[in-house]
């Protein structure tokens, strides 16, 4: 099987803010980046859990949000090109000969020369529901996406939750279900008008059933559901037949493969030297909330404080033959020619 | 000065002092209560700092707004005396608060 690689000087694990400013700063010295995320945009935590919640930390911005700020970064580092490659999670790094060679669960293959790690509180994953024995019916009868619709093809479908996946997968699954069952806790939904419009036109209709109540038992066999216990409004518990169940509870962070990459873990983060923030394996760094070291502190500003510093020791690593000349953006003229403003 | 009381699943309490200002959340934090993630650091956004509130106390907690009340869809075993604790603020009216931690966060 042939594969594609993709050569470069650094990938960036992370596209949030760190993993962004990571980008300038590698920029700025010439080591050229390719950054990876698991989620669909840049921005991680700030777009993802709290796009419109106003930021007042950040240095010379009085007041900013969570999408704003990723949005100005994008912005900043725009002048250094890197590629972005979202919804992919790198599952395995490894030396190679002159770097390293990361892989994602997409199949996508990297070498780099250096490693930044600035994964945050982790990837993000679905919740999965606590309940009793729920891992011997994921992947079989349970589900937190959908790959393929072909699989409830003519099948008893139950989402559960209330929020824009619930109601996409909701509208996307009727025509092709046997039957639709939609369950939340209220009758109130936190997702675009539009589809809750159309949702209860299929209600009206009778396409689809909504019922309020909360899952608290699964049944089946073999990781097959057949059914599952619900608490329903009046508290009152009630069997609903299905035999495939999508919990849409939003997502939460874990550390994931990081933990595998034979890299030394602190309580799930990343000790790291405070002049390189380099972990214990040469050429391979990590900053921002993922990081600790004495004084820590998880802010924004740390970490872009943590990008600069790496950088400088990423320029050693990738172009050991070059010397590093120290220099401001406001007076050298070759910084600002790289940011395209000379 | 407020006494908050956090009674775990297994029936173990822990009483710590909030100063008035503070979030029930932040002060279960800063007292390292199990049981309260607050992963997305109190920006009401992530529903894993779900507490029950005791009944004789749910009167002077209030109730949630609408933004607490979308972002308690994403807990689990959502009872009426669900709060999230983010958005909780101590007052010395609350001195003597009882919650509980749900059996399972997410």
């Amino acid at each position: 099987m042939s594969e594609q690689v993709i050569k470069t000087d650094a990938v960036i694990v992370g596209a949030g803010p760190v993993g962004l400013f990571a980008v300038f700063e590698l920029g700025l010295v010439d080591v050229k980046c390719h950054v990876i995320d698991i989620l669909d945009r840049a921005g991680g935590q700030c777009t993802e859990l709290y796009p419109e919640k106003p930021i007042y930390d950040i240095p010379g911005l009085t007041v900013v949000t969570g999408q704003e700020l990723t949005d100005r970064l994008m912005d900043q580092i725009k002048p250094f090109g890197a590629q972005f490659h979202f919804n992919q999670r790198v599952e395995s790094l490894e030396r190679c000969d002159g770097g390293f060679r990361l892989t994602t669960d997409a199949g996508t293959i990297f070498e780099c020369k250096v490693v930044v790690i600035a994964a945050g509180g982790g990837s993000f994953t679905p919740k999965r529901p606590p309940l009793p024995g729920i891992e011997h019916y994921e992947g079989i009868s349970v589900f937190y996406s959908v790959r393929k619709m072909e699989h409830f093809k003519d099948r008893d479908v139950l989402i559960v939750g209330g929020g824009d996946s619930a109601l996409d997968w909701t509208l996307n699954l009727q025509p092709v279900a046997k039957s639709l069952t939609l369950l939340h806790r209220r009758a109130e939904f936190r997702a675009a008008p539009a589809s809750v419009q159309k949702m209860l036109a299929l209600v009206e209709r009778g396409d689809v059933s909504f019922k309020l109540g909360q899952v608290t038992e699964l049944h089946g066999e073999g990781g097959q559901l057949r059914s599952v216990t619900v608490k329903g409004a009046d508290r009152a518990s009630f069997e609903q037949k299905t035999e495939v169940m999508l919990p849409f509870f939003g997502l939460t962070m874990k550390l994931g493969p990081v933990a595998d990459w034979g890299l030394n873990l602190e309580e799930n983060l990343i000790p790291v030297d405070t002049a390189k923030f380099e972990t214990s394996e040469p050429g391979i760094f990590a900053i921002g909330d993922i990081n600790t070291y004495p004084g820590k502190l998880k802010l924004i500003l740390s970490g872009f404080h943590e990008a600069a510093l790496m950088a400088q020791q990423a320029h050693k690593i990738a172009y050991p033959d070059k010397k590093l000349i120290f220099q401001y953006t406001t007076s050298s003229s070759s910084l600002q020619k790289k940011l395209g403003v000379k | 000065m407020a006494r908050i009381t956090f009674i775990q699943r297994d029936g173990t309490e822990r009483v710590v002092e909030a100063d008035p200002g503070m979030t029930v959340m932040e002060a279960a934090v800063k007292n390292s209560i199990p049981g309260i993630a607050a992963e997305c650091g109190g920006a009401c956004a992530c529903a894993t700092c779900h507490v029950y509130v005791e009944d004789a106390w749910r009167e002077a907690t209030g109730s949630p707004e609408q933004m607490e009340e979308d972002m308690l869809d994403f807990a689990f075993d959502v009872r009426p005396a669900s709060r999230l604790s983010c958005q909780i603020k101590v007052t010395d009216a609350l001195d003597g608060l009882v919650v509980r931690i749900p059996d399972k966060q997410f």
